[in-house]
Parts: C-alpha cells; structure tokens; sequence
C-alpha cells in the first residue's frame, strides 16, 4: 500500500501547500456537500436513487488533481465527488440533484447521470460495470486521433466482476490503450463484503491477466491518490498503456439513501474504526504538522464551503423545473446538421 | 450505375464514407485480416490500414462498449456484429449507453455510432443463430432501425446510416448478402433514412414487408397479379423512425393490409404496424389486418421445420386471400 509518512515528509510538501489547501477545501466541500444532499432527500427534495461519496473524498480528489482539462472522465452512479472535483459547480450539481433546468444533465440525469461535456465529464452511469467500456473508448478515440489525452474510469469493487471489466481490461492492455482504471475498493458491493463476491480479494493482481501493472493505494490518503495517480497518467501519456488502480476506502454511510450505514451486513464497530482513518482529518492533521494549516485557517475553509453549499442549495430550491416540452428534446438529434 | 451484391454494396458504402470522413473506422471480429466474416469489409485493411479496421477478440460487450464511449467523444464508429444474435452480449450497452447518453446528458453528447450485421435467420442454423431481433431495438427509444432489401438500399442506407448523428441498428441478411441489383456508384447519394419504399405498386391490397420479406411479398404479388389481384408491396427499409405517411395513405387506398416480417408476432414489428392501421386509418379498412411471421417458436434446425416456421410467399398469398375475402 503506497502510503505516506507526513513527517517525514516535510520538506518535499512544502512547496505543495496551496495544492494541499486547494484538496482540503475541495474535500470539505464534498463531505458538506453530501450531507446536504441528505438532508434535502430526506425532505423530498431529491428523489429516485442516491448514492453518497461520504468517507470517499480522497479518490475523487487525488485522480483528478492528476488529470488535465482535455482528459475525459467516466463514473458510475455514486459520482457527486467525482463531478464536484472535475469543476462542476456545486449549484449545477445539487439542481440536477433536485431535477432542476439549471442541473448539469438538464434535469433530465439525476444523482446517479451527472453529466458535464464541457468539463469532459462523459457521465455517471447507473449499470454496474457498464461504463468501463466506456472509458476505455475515450482512450481509443484518444489513441485514434494521436493526441495524448488519457481517460479515467471509475468503478466499485464489485463492479471488478461483471464481464465489463474482463472485457474491457483485456482489450484495453492489449491495445495498450491511455486509459486509467481506478476501482474504488469500499469493502461492500451493497451489502456484500469483497470476500464474499470475489474468489481473488486483492484485486489489483488482476492486472496481470491484462498485461497491465496493477497498483494498490491507501484511498484515505490524498497525497498517495495523487501519486499514484501520476504514476498511472504519465504512463498513458507516454504511450506505455493503461493501469488498474484499487484504491482502497470506505463509504461511511449506506449504499443509498435507503439503507443504514451499519446493521444487517456491517457492524458498527467495522464502521467506526474505518472513521479512525477519515480522508479528511488525515489530510488535516498532515497540514497541521507541515505548519500549514491552523485553526483559524481550517475554520475558514468551513465556512466558504459551508457558504458555498448553501448557495448551491438556495439555487438548486430557486431553480424552475425543466420546461414540459423538454419531455420530448434529446431523444434524437437535431434534424438539420 | 453498377450491377453488384447486396455484399459489395455495403462494402462500396464503408468505403466511401471512410474515404469521406477522417473519424469513421470499422471494429468487430474478423473484419480486418481475415476479410470479414461474411466478406463485407473484403479489402478495407489493405486500403485503410489497422488504425481504421480494428479487429477485436470475442468480446461484444467490451467492443460495442468501446465503440459507444468513442463515438461520444466524437468519432464515428462502424461495429460489425458478425450476426446480431451475439448482440445480445452488447444489448446494455446499446439501450443503457448508445440509446440514452444524449438525452440522461440532457442533449449535450451525442452517439453517432452504426451497430451493424446479419440477423434474422439464412439455413438451418439452429435456434440460436436464427432470430430476427428488429423488434427489441425498434423499442428503444434514441435508436433509428434500418433494415434494407436490395443492393441500392443497403449502400443508399448504410451510407445515410454513418452521417447520421444517432445510434443506428442497422441489420442485413446472410441469405440477401449474395443478391444482386442496380446500384448507383454516386458517393454523395444517400437513402434518407425514414423513408419506406413502394416495391411495387397497387390497388387491391397493401402488403408491408422489410428486408427478408420484401422478396417473398414481390413473389406473392407475382401469384395473386395472375389472380387478378393487385397487390402494392412497401418496404419499410427503417422500422424506426417508421414512414407513417407511406403506410396510411397506401392502407386509406387499397382498404386490405397484411404485414409481413421474419420474426415472431408478440410484440413484433408488425403489431406496431397494426396498431397505428386501426387507430389512423379504421375506417378505411375492409378487412382486419393479418400478419405473416415466423412460427411463435424457437427455429428447428430440421429443413422441413424449418420451412415450415418461416414466413414466406405462399403464407403471404394465403393472408391475402384472407383479407379478400377470396379462396
């Protein structure tokens, strides 16, 4: 597990403080940011599936602090952090959350379809597995057109066993494709724990089969995501073909809205000791050693994205509904092209 | 004009529209070096090159899936399913992706992708290698199904089919692959998609029919001309969008439909047919509509049974007979 030792380390951070204040803050504005989301599906206000980043922030935060504009990005159906982290406002976000006209899809995705084009932010998807394929044609378009772009694909562990993943690895290592596999090990497909889906618990040795390297990281550690992160995109870059990444971490709240964060499948104390290692205090306390953060400066970033999380509810609330004509828009294409 | 296959017409329509467009390219298995399945990309490797003619392992689910997430980034694949009774392994990412990507990003990425191939059923090749799936796709809303007859439709409609910004089902026929026509060597002619094709023309009776029907319904309008009979025969050419106009104001003409199609009646091609007849045009009917399908089971690889569960021009003589009220 690549894991890294903060005091150790001190020299070689320096340099990084604003980087490291900018994925604090950018954390911090996930973590509220969901439990906003919560909140409002809790009053009605957001309905059908959903699917919290809690606990998780440091993957969606680590590899896409590696990624450039121009990269594409691909996700399942738990990705507010992921859409966040890419740039899409928090407003965009939370008013697709609410079905709203102003949402990132137009009101028209949903928690589990956030979409974003511009950002290259090519979806959420909400079939187990059935966007690592896609992610991989990102690649193929990229290597197609000799450009050096590269894309990531996110996914579960679980989703580490549908065809999907088979399919798409194989083709991907044998064409050498630019393209970045994270599986965001959580420990639970659902309800069921890796060890009871998977007969090869480590799954980044699955790599091997695809001729690809196959790197495991400590998923609560940004710095490391990073990292590791890099490793992986300047090796698509260079043309060297993609990596399987298992990211291991923990959702500290239900697979949705509709089930409790521990009980039938996980106990309470599993929980609370996955909680010893939260993405964002180990992030907090690193800076804190570094002398690069304090009190007060932790206080501030709260409160802009505390500020920031409100706004985007306010707006999301203000938002009007899509247009009812919309029903019927984006079925096709536009006839004259 | 030139006279080829229904064969060298899809493959002169691959051609020409990847000597047209930098971003179109053909994937799927065995379509570069071994020439094509069923010899439809014959020549293209040598011409194109493998960045443009990509073999794959046996893997739908994985190629078609990768085709779909390229064509949202803008290029313009060509998938071959070497026979669309393996595109089931593909079917969640042409409904759950190709289908819906435009309308979940709320109109603002596009799949201008053509997944293509034989289906339906040639000879006794058994259950699994012999069904007609048009329904399936047709069902899905975001997906355009094309299906041509001849050799001009098939290049006329493929070629339209790559220009087209929407995901396409585009089915042929292993039994029409060898047929041959008139075809225009125009690069810049296209066949609209949409638009059904009156086969032959007629007053008594309306025959509706697409790809592997189209052939029998003209023999059996052949038989009932002798009987005095006039039978009009369109073929659909794309059963999604469906060229309503076409229908209703043959059907408000000659008063007496059958529907023919190679797959099975529930839910069939031809159920959608006779729901829009009797809803837009019951009082110009004479008689209910009849269809002509294949035999609600799977197909019997024994050549008599065979036969016996297809559609064909004798069955679509009888329906017509039937809603003639003659015989």
């Amino acid at each position: 597990m690549a894991s890294s030792q903060a005091s150790k380390k001190g020299r070689s951070d320096a340099p990084f403080a604003d980087q490291y204040r900018e994925w604090l803050q950018m954390m911090v504005l996930i973590r509220h940011f969901e439990e906003k989301a919560g909140e409002a599906y809790s009053l009605g206000q957001i309905g059908g599936f959903c699917h919290l980043y809690i606990g998780q922030e440091a993957v969606a935060v680590g590899t896409l602090a590696a990624l450039r504009p121009d990269d594409y990005v691909v996700s399942a159906y738990r990705e507010h952090g992921q859409a966040l982290a890419r740039g899409i406002t928090p407003r965009a976000v939370m008013a697709e959350l609410f079905g709203k006209a102003t949402g990132c899809s137009h009101g028209k995705g949903g928690s589990m379809h956030l979409f974003d084009a511009e950002r290259h932010f090519m979806g959420g998807h909400g079939i187990v597995g059935g966007q690592i394929p896609l992610g991989a044609g990102f690649a193929f378009a990229a290597q197609y057109r000799g450009t050096d772009q590269v894309s990531i694909t996110y996914f579960g562990e679980a989703a580490a066993n549908i065809g999907a993943f088979h399919e798409t690895l194989n083709i991907a290592g044998l064409w050498k494709l630019p393209a970045i596999f994270v599986i965001e090990n959580n420990g639970y497909g659902m309800g069921t724990a890796v060890k009871r889906a998977a007969a090869i618990t480590e799954l980044s040795t699955r790599a091997a089969s695809y001729g690809m390297p196959g790197v495991k990281v400590d998923g609560q550690d940004v710095v490391a995501v990073k990292k590791a992160t890099d490793a992986a995109v300047a090796r698509a870059r260079a043309g060297e073909g993609p990596t399987l990444m298992e990211i291991i971490t923990f959702r500290y709240v239900g697979h949705s809205m509709s089930d409790a964060a521990s009980g039938t499948y996980r106990s309470k104390e599993e929980l609370e000791a996955s909680r010893q290692r939260d993405p964002i205090v180990v992030l907090d306390s690193r800076m804190r050693e570094l002398g690069m953060l304090d009190d007060a400066g932790r206080k501030a970033i709260d409160a802009a994205v505390d500020a920031q999380v409100a706004d985007a509810v306010k707006f999301a609330e203000e938002s009007p509904e899509p247009d009812p004509a919309e029903l019927w828009t984006d079925v096709y294409a536009p006839e004259a092209h | 004009m030139a006279n080829m296959t229904y064969r060298d017409a899809l493959n002169a329509a691959l051609r020409e529209e990847m000597q047209r467009d930098e971003n179109v390219f053909l994937m799927g298995e065995e379509v570069a070096e071994y020439d094509g399945a069923y010899k439809v990309s014959r020549g293209l490797l040598k011409e194109f090159g493998a960045r443009r003619v990509v073999d794959t392992p046996i893997a739908e689910l994985g190629f078609t899936g990768i085709g779909v997430g390229a064509a949202m980034v803008g290029l313009r694949p060509v998938i071959e399913m070497m026979t669309f009774n393996f595109a089931l392994l593909a079917i969640d990412q042409i409904v759950n992706a190709a289908a819906k990507v435009r309308y979940m990003s709320g109109g603002q990425i596009g799949v201008p992708i053509v997944i293509r191939g034989p289906g339906g059923a040639a000879l006794q090749l058994g259950a699994q290698h012999s069904q007609a799936f048009e329904s399936w796709y047709a069902h899905i809303p975001g997906l355009k199904v094309v299906m041509p007859a001849t050799p001009a439709d098939a290049k006329g409609l493929l070629k339209a089919s790559i220009r087209d910004d929407n995901p396409v089902i585009f089915i042929e026929g292993e039994m029409l692959y060898n047929l041959k026509g008139d075809v225009s060597d125009d690069p810049d002619l296209v066949i609209p998609l949409g638009k059904a094709d009156i086969k032959r023309p007629g007053n008594d009776v309306t025959i509706i029919c697409h790809s592997k029907t189209v052939a029998p319904a003209l023999a059996a309008a052949k038989t009932l001309a002798e009987e005095g009979i006039d039978a009009e025969v369109i073929d659909l050419r794309t059963i999604r969008p469906l060229d309503t106009d076409t229908v209703l104001t043959s059907v408000r003409r000659t008063n007496r439909v059958v529907v023919a199609e190679e797959g099975w009646s529930f839910a069939g091609v031809g159920a959608q047919l006779v729901d829009l007849i009797q809803r837009e045009a019951f009082d110009a009917l004479d008689a209910p509509v009849l269809r002509v399908h294949q035999a609600d089971v799977p197909m019997p690889y024994n050549k008599h049974l065979e036969k016996a569960a297809k559609a064909d021009a004798p069955k679509i003589v009888a329906a017509v007979h039937h809603v003639c009220y003659k015989g």
